[in-house]
């Protein structure tokens, strides 16, 4: 089967520092890849580029096989490639239906010419994603400021979901959160994953990796330096990976 | 059992209470209210309609550049050329009315292209400063700073140095200070201008209700209240506030909205300018002194907004201008100095940002 997204010898420089280098890798549908890396390896920006927030030196990026070129954050997200971003990308000072339909907002025809904002269509669909990925946040007339990590984490979750995500795509989703919101999270991709979705996720946690990911990819200066599936390595190996101790056997 | 030590420890702060909340988020309007209350017994004449009328009349410009502001404050950002975008507006349109009269063109077609040239040539240093904002990464202070001065140049050498722009038709001054109703006590009641037996000299004899500058100020309000607040180009402008990164994610053309937002503000103060040639029959420059953009960026703030962006709302910026506009005119009539109000000024915006940062979630 092939993959639903995969880049060959992608690569980004910033000035003299070559963030990614040269990295193939790919993620199938119903799969979690993860990639794990010590700061600065340079995972989040390997994200950016498969997001459209960066675009990359040299290499290409295919979506179902297809080379495509992404312009811009609109062009992925219409591809069906969302991404939840290390620092979530909510606008804490709108509510939550706001947010899941950011950019993309629905509006209704008033008095024959002006486009409203349907704020009634908005959280009535906000209210059916979230209660089919059984999340509760009790009111979605509520700004984001007033909400708790797991559940600002849930609205970003449930804004890709929304929106038919092929892939998503998910940078430390775990970090910022308490131990019960944190399963609460996993258990989301998890669903995600019985979806046919092709998820990439980004961990420092390795217990988060092992609970969720089928396979793992580990990044040490910009570059793809080993893959492994889950069920043939273990925790230390990885670690061994990510600070270059281990030798690496491809 | 044990007293607790402190006995407010175990009850909610009164900023998190309902009552508290409801001061908090209308201070401003409370505020408004008890200083109108207490110039009832100070002012002789302030408590009148006529007077408030007059002070909403005299406040136009606040209210269209305080409209203005309140759009760029959202972004995180502000417009310090305002003030002087405004007297550009008005001295151009105006010397093009005065130039083209002397061609000997009809009053009515002079007035339109004055018109048309004082609201467009706004335009552009809007385009200007929002293109420094959004592509070119200046500060805000610094894009609309330098507009400050361009503006401010240009307009005073349309004026020759520090003259107005006189020899306007005299109808300009009927139109933007005339009323829809004029009442006659006991003798007559017109529309739209004073019954032709009474003079100019007598014309305090009328009772004259509804400036024609009300109609401007309805339709500027509402139609920015609608765009602020129903459409998506409102929503995005809370966005980019908010969040910068998450509307660029979002897929938002940040870059264009910033654009088109310092224009949006350009434009209003083009707008005042040309109500200011409307009010006074002359182009009048700004001066230094007049600090229109200080005061519509108080205005914004003591209605609600942040300077950190993602917060205000335009009839918050309304009850700042009222709150700022009824001060200046309550403490006149009440034979207060001058240097009062501006004491007064300083210390409500400390108090409205001290506000802001108890009630971080009130919008
Ligand atoms: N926009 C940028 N401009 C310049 N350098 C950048 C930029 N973004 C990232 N870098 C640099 O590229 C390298 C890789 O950064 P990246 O954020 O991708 O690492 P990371 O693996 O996600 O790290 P972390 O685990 O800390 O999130 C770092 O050295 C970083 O400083
Ligand atoms: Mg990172």
């Amino acid at each position: 089967m092939g993959y639903i997204i995969e880049t060959r010898g992608i690569t980004k420089r910033f000035g003299g520092l070559t963030a990614v280098d040269n990295v193939s890798m790919g993620v199938n549908a119903g799969e979690v890849v993860a990639i794990l890396g010590d700061n600065g390896a340079g995972k989040s920006t390997l994200i950016k580029m498969i997001s459209g927030v960066h675009k990359p030196d040299e290499g290409t990026i295919l979506l179902d096989g297809k080379p495509m070129k992404l312009e811009s954050p609109m062009d992925a997200l219409a591809n069906g490639i969302e991404t939840i971003y290390q620092d979530l990308a909510l606008a804490e000072n709108l509510n939550v239906s706001s947010n899941i339909f950011l950019g993309r907002e629905k509006t209704k025809r008033s008095l024959g010419v002006l486009n409203v904002l349907d704020h009634e269509y908005m959280q009535k669909e906000s209210r059916s994603v979230l209660d089919r990925l059984e999340i509760e946040i009790p009111s979605l007339k509520n700004t984001i400021r007033t909400l708790s990590g797991g559940q600002r984490q849930a609205v970003a979750i449930s804004r890709s979901i929304y929106w038919q995500a092929k892939v998503l795509i998910m940078d430390e989703p775990t970090a910022a959160l308490g131990i019960a919101e944190q399963k609460k999270v996993l258990d989301l991709v998890k669903s995600l994953k019985t979806q046919g979705i092709g998820i990439i996720i980004i961990s420092h946690q390795m217990y988060d990796v092992f609970e969720v990911a089928d396979r793992i990819i580990v990044m040490r200066r910009g570059q793809n330096v080993a893959t492994r599936m889950v069920s043939e390595t273990t925790a230390d190996e990885i670690v061994g990976l990510i600070v270059g101790s281990e030798t690496v056997k491809r | 059992m044990p007293r607790p030590l402190m006995p407010h420890d175990t009850s909610t702060p009164f900023v998190q209470t309902n009552t508290g909340k409801l001061l908090g988020r209308h201070w401003a309007l409370f505020f408004l209210l008890g200083m109108m209350v207490i110039f009832a017994f100070t002012g002789p004449g302030f408590f009148e309609v006529v007077n408030f009328q007059n002070i909403i009349h005299l406040a136009t410009i606040s209210i269209l550049l305080a409209v203005a502001e309140t759009f760029v404050i959202i972004t995180g950002g502000i417009d310090l050329s305002v003030g002087f975008v405004m007297g550009l507006s008005s001295t151009l349109a105006a010397r093009i009315m005065v130039t083209l009269g002397s061609t000997g063109m009809g009053e009515p077609l002079l007035i339109v292209l004055g018109t048309l040239a004082g609201l467009l040539v706004a335009f552009i240093p809007g385009f200007i400063s929002g293109t420094l904002v959004a592509r070119f990464k200046v500060p805000p202070f610094i894009a609309t700073l330098g507009m400050w001065g361009i503006c401010n140049g240009i307009t005073l050498h349309l004026c020759d140095g520090f003259l107005p722009i006189a020899g306007l038709p005299s109808v300009l001054p009927r139109l933007g200070n005339g009323y829809l109703f004029y009442i006659h006590k006991g003798q007559s009641f017109t529309l739209f201008k004073k019954p032709d037996y009474i003079p100019d000299e007598r014309v305090r004899e009328l009772i004259r209700l509804v400036p024609f500058s009300f109609i401007l100020i309805g339709a500027v309000v509402l139609v920015f209240w609608f765009i602020l607040h129903k459409s998506r180009f409102g929503q995005h402008t809370y966005a980019i506030g908010g969040n910068l990164d998450a509307a660029i994610r979002a897929g938002i053309d940040v870059d264009r909205h910033l654009v088109k937002i310092y224009m949006l503000s350009s434009f209003l103060a083009g707008l005042a300018g040309v109500f200011n040639v409307f009010q006074t029959g002359i182009g009048n420059y700004t001066t230094f002194s007049s600090m229109y953009e200080l005061f519509a960026v108080a205005a914004v703030v003591i209605g609600g907004a942040s300077l950190l962006g993602g917060k205000g709302r335009i009839v918050g910026s309304m009850v700042g201008v009222l709150v700022l506009a009824v001060l200046k005119n309550g403490l006149a009539i009440s034979g207060v100095q001058p240097f009062v109000r501006y004491i007064a000024v300083g210390v409500l915006l400390t108090f409205a940002v001290i506000i802001d940062q108890l009630f971080p979630d009130l919008f």
